[in-house]
């Protein structure tokens, strides 16, 4: 186990895998933070899951698996879904839960199907294909680790760059608008910020689980810190690790897809910070409000026992 | 000497086919502290929105006058213009402590990119002091009280050191020490030649809070002085009537 362990991580191969899937995990924590504060995790489930029938698209367009390709075809079904999700609920043809389980399934039924069909056909440049399902990260390449990379640090800039309007817009969107901040151009910006770490992470993480990876980090990490930077740069470290963990237990054993793993590990982060954070912990919680009975207990008693001294 | 800061004609506003608010004309006087009172559902925060440009109206415009003699849109004075919303209309669990919430009223004024500074930061300390929570400065605002919260807002407008302030509800669910430090310091405000304007809810306390009322419900109902304004009749007429516009629409 041991060996097997040092073995994997002296391997050139696994060493870009978990750089990549690392790096992936500290974008989507990062950018994810946004999201649970604007309380729109849902519309990034949507979102992933809606992907799977445009990489189909773009693959039958073209036949062949060309990454940009695929990647714009996540984007525009992706994005089609969440504006039918928001066009359906604000017109109020159905509440928004509704329309949001009905187009997400919808959606990711046809990408299922068309899958099917693909792998059907005669042409073995499909194979690998249904990775985007669960995620297969060692398919990664030196050309993804550096795509992940490059849009990284794009976006990484960018939420330097706009720090104090995106802060202001999370908080309060109208307070924002009226000090000037066009609230379309934010819109746009998050919106498209979280639709590229979307998409960055679909082929090592799969359409399924990718919104977990988005959303997970920053929940963690909220328990930890009332700060809005502390949020997000630990939320980009826990995404990292579990990146790098997740990828490491998916080498270890045998075909298991990368997707789960990671998502397993972000998990364990998220269950242990809900527990056990300092401050807003469930545990530190119960403690506190076990103290607090007592203490009313206590008070109760000495006046009941006071008045009966007095009677 | 009766100027005018805000000027509001024929404005009518619609929420997808229902209209909200029915021709209102009105003139909101420099200087004073304007109350805005109404049932609910009178239209009284969506009048507040019209004015700041976060509604678009189906019909007539608001003018405003921040230097003597001069009409603008409210595009080319928005700095001159604070807007405190309803406390309600924000996630207090946000990860943000209450000197970082006051120094964004500063974030207007610095525009696109610019970081606050110094001088922002030392504004948003003073704003502090006046408002009674200065030694909250370092608190994670989910854990302050209602009134408290709706003080820190108040500080956040007070640092945009602008000419028009605009209020929604300030004093919907505020202690009594919080209502005293926002009422005192609004009639600093109109003291100092600022115009004020408040959404307010609670009847008794008019006379004592403001200079000038206006009756909304839908339409105008009445607008002028506290003193000649302020009559039973009015109230009764307010609150009583009917002002569905919807009905006023179909016997056009």
């Amino acid at each position: 186990m041991i060996e097997q362990l040092t073995s994997l991580l002296s391997d050139y191969t696994f060493q870009l895998v978990a750089l990549g899937t690392g790096f992936l995990g500290l974008l989507s924590g990062v950018i994810g933070t946004y999201a649970t504060l604007r309380k729109e995790s849902l519309l990034g489930d949507a979102l992933s899951h809606a992907a799977l029938p445009g990489i189909a698209i773009g693959f039958l367009f073209i036949g062949r698996k060309e990454w940009i390709v695929l990647m714009i075809g996540a984007a525009v079904s992706g994005l089609f879904a969440t504006f039918l999700i928001q066009w359906m609920s604000r017109k109020n043809v159905v509440k928004f839960d509704s329309a949001l389980s009905l187009i997400l399934s919808s959606f990711f039924g046809l990408g299922l199907v068309l899958l099917t069909y693909i792998q059907d056909q005669p042409n073995a440049n499909q194979a690998g294909l249904d990775n985007f399902i669960y995620g297969q990260a060692s398919s990664m390449l030196l050309s993804d680790v550096r795509m992940i990379s490059i849009i990284g640090i794009v976006l990484l800039v960018l939420v330097g760059v706009f720090w104090k309007e995106f802060k202001v817009f999370t908080f309060d969107p109208v307070f924002a608008q009226t000090a000037g901040f066009s609230s379309s151009i934010l819109q746009f910006l998050l919106s498209t910020m979280m639709v590229l770490v979307i998409i960055l992470g679909l082929e090592s993480v799969g359409v399924i689980l990718m919104s977990a990876l988005v959303i997970g980090p920053s929940v963690a990490a909220r328990q930890w810190t009332d700060r809005l930077s502390g949020v997000m740069g630990l939320a980009g470290v826990f995404g990292f690790f579990s990146g790098v963990i997740g990828t490491i237990l998916s080498s270890l054993g045998k075909q298991i897809p990368t997707g789960p793993t990671i998502v397993l590990v972000m998990s364990v982060f998220v269950v242990f910070s809900l527990f056990f954070a300092p401050n807003r912990g469930l545990i530190r919680k119960y403690i506190s409000q076990k103290k607090q009975q007592q203490m009313y207990k206590k008070q109760m008693e000495g006046k009941k026992e006071g008045k009966e001294y007095a009677g | 000497m009766n100027q005018t800061a805000i000027h509001i004609e024929q404005l009518t506003v619609a929420y997808q086919a229902v209209p909200v608010l029915w021709q209102v004309g009105l003139n909101i006087q420099k200087g004073k502290r304007t109350a805005i009172i109404g049932p609910n559902g009178a239209g009284k925060s969506t009048l507040i929105k019209s004015i700041l440009g976060l509604m678009t109206p189906l019909t007539g415009e608001v003018d405003f006058s921040v230097k003597d003699g001069e009409w603008s849109e409210y595009k080319s004075i928005k700095k001159s213009v604070a807007y405190v919303p309803q406390k309600s209309s924000v996630d207090w669990d946000f990860p943000t402590i209450v000197l970082d919430v006051v120094v964004m009223g500063r974030y207007g004024h610095l525009g696109w990119f610019k970081r606050p500074g110094k001088k922002d930061m030392a504004l948003a300390e003073e704003m502090l002091v006046k408002v009674g929570m200065h030694s909250f400065k370092d608190r994670q605002i989910s854990q302050l009280s209602g009134g408290q919260r709706q003080r820190v807002f108040l500080a956040r407008a007070l640092v945009q050191q602008a000419e028009i302030y605009l209020l929604d509800e300030p004093l919907a669910g505020v202690d009594m020490k919080s209502e005293k430090v926002i009422m005192e310091l609004l009639e600093e405000l109109s003291s100092a030649g600022k115009t004020v304007i408040v959404v307010h809810h609670d009847l008794q306390t008019v006379k004592e809070y403001f200079d000038e009322v206006v009756f909304l419900n839908r339409e105008v109902v009445a607008a002028g002085s506290v003193a000649t304004t302020f009559t039973e009749d009015i109230i009764e007429e307010t609150y009583r009537k009917d002002h569905s516009v919807a009905e006023r629409v179909d016997q056009l």
